[in-house]
């Protein structure tokens, strides 16, 4: 029976030839990831008198929500991961690296094909690398940790086939955002998400990932680009063995097939306080930003910060403003650092802060007074997500970012940069 | 045997997502401190809510985060149970981990307004407004989730199987 790439997956996973839509499996879990809260997993596990992993070399463990630790609080909990990473015996502990996101991919935990479970609402970015990721909670991730598998129920498939020619200053967060504000923030509910087409074929791998990310915003279980040359090159040598292409059967079943044509679609903006409030950037240009935000699993990578400097070379973020720069991983912010991208960023003015999620949950490193408001290239604009319940975020492109920062005020980056990471072969 | 939940209910909108339930700083605040800030878009919610009284809401009710916290403190409240129209997934799946009622019913939203009386029969998600004579007919749970939900969460299913040696 012909079968979507969620499908697959969970027929695999769960030990059956096939599956489909509706059916309810418990699924075997090739990749576990634990951030933060990983210290609570297994604080409720020993409190129920188990004190062993089914298999802890499945297990990656991440400290990025609170890294550096702003308090003794969170010191403690950091504490707590380290002595029960060597209590479980996961070998896989890599403290600070960064962002989980950005961090499991880089470091060869992630291939095509494989179901990933996180402790974090946006592992669907998996998908970016045509793996099936996505976030459960803490009473979940301890069962996980303890069984080694999952019920799940096979989510129907929703295909976007990406087409068009993107224009000038257009990259991949504008798509999803567009995608958010006019399929709704349901859109995906309860269901997988598989990016076809040929934009989607000619999108970097960090392109890729950004929307696979901020696919858990509108409702998504599982957000897929099929692997495949792209996907291997980037895999090889990160992962062990020859890396292997995956995609849906031709004539598998989707619930709903949606064409987006992004020819002429301008940078878009998600204005407070739902990623599905969004509009083109030329609505809101002119709104004044006092902190200007490029970082988080969203859209801090190299392609990112590259776009970012190349748009704030020679120019310099507006007085009454600031901007944050949190690369999303060590790796990242090392890479940046080599290629000059942090020294222009510097040069411009930017606070440059150590990888982590920072101020993009509310953290630390750039809290938001009552009435601020921030452009962000994070994925959420709730109510008070970034500090006090009455300041305001909206959500954009590193490009109208970094373009909004020179002048304080949003702003169409196209007035200042006509490049894009989403022409083929444009970028890595 | 099915489970009768009756209770006052407090009516909310669409998309009230995990963030507005357990705001970020409250995670790494004791109980007592956390609680006053639950669900802080409607002022009257924490002072006003009584144990066993019930959340009935629009769509994607908890949409967001994974933290827990968003369907524990609920839970904490002594909120006995949310219908909602549709729920975020991982807030759906963490109600059911720790063993909180929480059902999908559409239409519901316009069903029922603050003060109504609500009765769940949990087994079948029949849905009645007993102050308004409406009866509806929500999601049933599967049969696993009822188990989990009905055992008291996944660590007491845990629990029981590793006593039972079939971990």
């Amino acid at each position: 029976m012909a079968m979507t790439m969620a499908e697959k997956v969970l027929a695999r996973a769960s030990g059956h030839d096939s599956v489909s839509a509706g059916q309810y499996v418990t699924a075997t879990v090739d990749r576990i990831m634990a951030h933060e809260a990983f210290a609570a997993c297994c604080f409720i596990l020993l409190s129920n008198g188990l004190s062993k992993f089914h298999d802890p070399d499945s297990v990656v463990v991440v400290i990025d929500h609170w890294y550096p630790a702003p308090n003794v609080q969170y010191a403690r909990v950091h504490a707590a991961c380290r002595q029960f990473a060597e209590k479980f015996g996961v070998k896989n502990y890599l403290g600070g690296a960064g962002v989980c996101h950005q961090v499991l991919p880089e470091q060869g935990f992630i291939r095509p094909g494989e179901l990933v479970l996180g402790t974090d609402s946006h592992s669907t970015a998996y998908g970016a690398l045509g793996a099936a990721g996505a976030g459960i909670g803490l009473t979940e991730m301890a069962w996980v940790l303890a069984t080694g598998s999952l019920w799940m129920q096979v989510p129907p498939t929703i295909r976007f086939r990406l087409t068009g020619r993107p224009g000038a200053a257009l990259m991949s967060k504008d798509i999803i955002l567009h995608i958010a504000g006019h399929f709704t923030t349901e859109v995906a509910q309860y269901a997988s998400v598989e990016f076809a087409g040929p934009v989607a074929g000619a999108m970097s791998i960090a392109s890729r990932m950004t929307m696979s990310n901020m696919a858990a915003e509108i409702g998504a279980k599982f957000a897929f680009f099929a692997a495949d040359a792209k996907t291997v090159a980037y895999l090889r040598g990160r992962v062990e063995g020859e890396p292997r292409t995956f995609g849906p059967d031709p004539d598998a079943l989707y619930d709903a097939d949606y064409g987006v044509d992004v020819s002429g679609l301008e940078p878009q903006v998600a204005c407070p306080d739902d990623p599905g409030n969004v509009r083109p950037v030329s609505a809101v240009a002119g709104t004044k930003v006092d902190q200007f935000f490029l970082g988080s699993c969203t859209n801090a990578r190299l392609e990112d910060l590259e776009v970012a400097a190349s748009i704030l070379r020679g120019h310099y973020v507006h007085p009454a403003s600031r901007l944050i720069v949190t690369p999303a991983s060590c790796q990242v912010y090392l890479d940046a650092l080599k290629a000059g991208y942090l020294e222009t960023l510097a040069e411009a003015g930017a606070v440059i802060t150590a990888s982590g999620c920072g101020a993009c949950p509310g953290s630390h490193m750039g809290i938001l007074a009552p009435n601020e408001v921030c452009l962000s290239t994070t994925n959420r604009n709730f109510k008070g997500r970034m500090g006090d319940p009455e300041s305001q975020v909206y959500l954009a492109s590193p490009a109208t970012v970094a373009a909004s920062a020179i002048t304080g005020q949003i702003r169409d980056p196209r007035e200042v940069w006509s490049g894009t990471p989403l022409a083929e072969g444009a970028t890595r | 045997m099915t489970q009768l939940i009756r209770g006052r209910v407090w009516r909310f909108g669409d998309n009230v997502n995990t963030d507005v339930m357990a705001p970020w700083d409250t995670i790494s605040q004791p109980w007592e401190e956390a609680r006053h800030r639950v669900l802080h878009i409607r002022h009257d919610f924490v002072d006003g809510v009584r144990p066993g009284d019930v959340i009935v809401a629009g769509r994607n009710w908890g949409c967001g985060s994974s933290r827990e916290q968003a369907a524990q403190y609920l839970k904490n409240l002594g909120l006995a149970a949310v219908v909602a129209e549709s729920f975020g997934r991982i807030y759906f799946r963490n109600s059911i981990a720790i063993a909180f009622p929480n059902l999908a019913c559409p239409r519901v939203s316009d069903a029922f307004e603050d003060g109504d009386e609500i009765e769940i029969e949990l087994e079948t998600a029949i849905i009645r407004n007993l102050s308004k004579g409406k009866e509806l007919q929500g999601q049933p749970y599967t049969p696993e989730m009822l188990e989990i939900v009905e055992k008291g969460g996944l660590m007491a299913l845990l629990k029981e199987r590793l006593e039972a040696g079939r971990l």
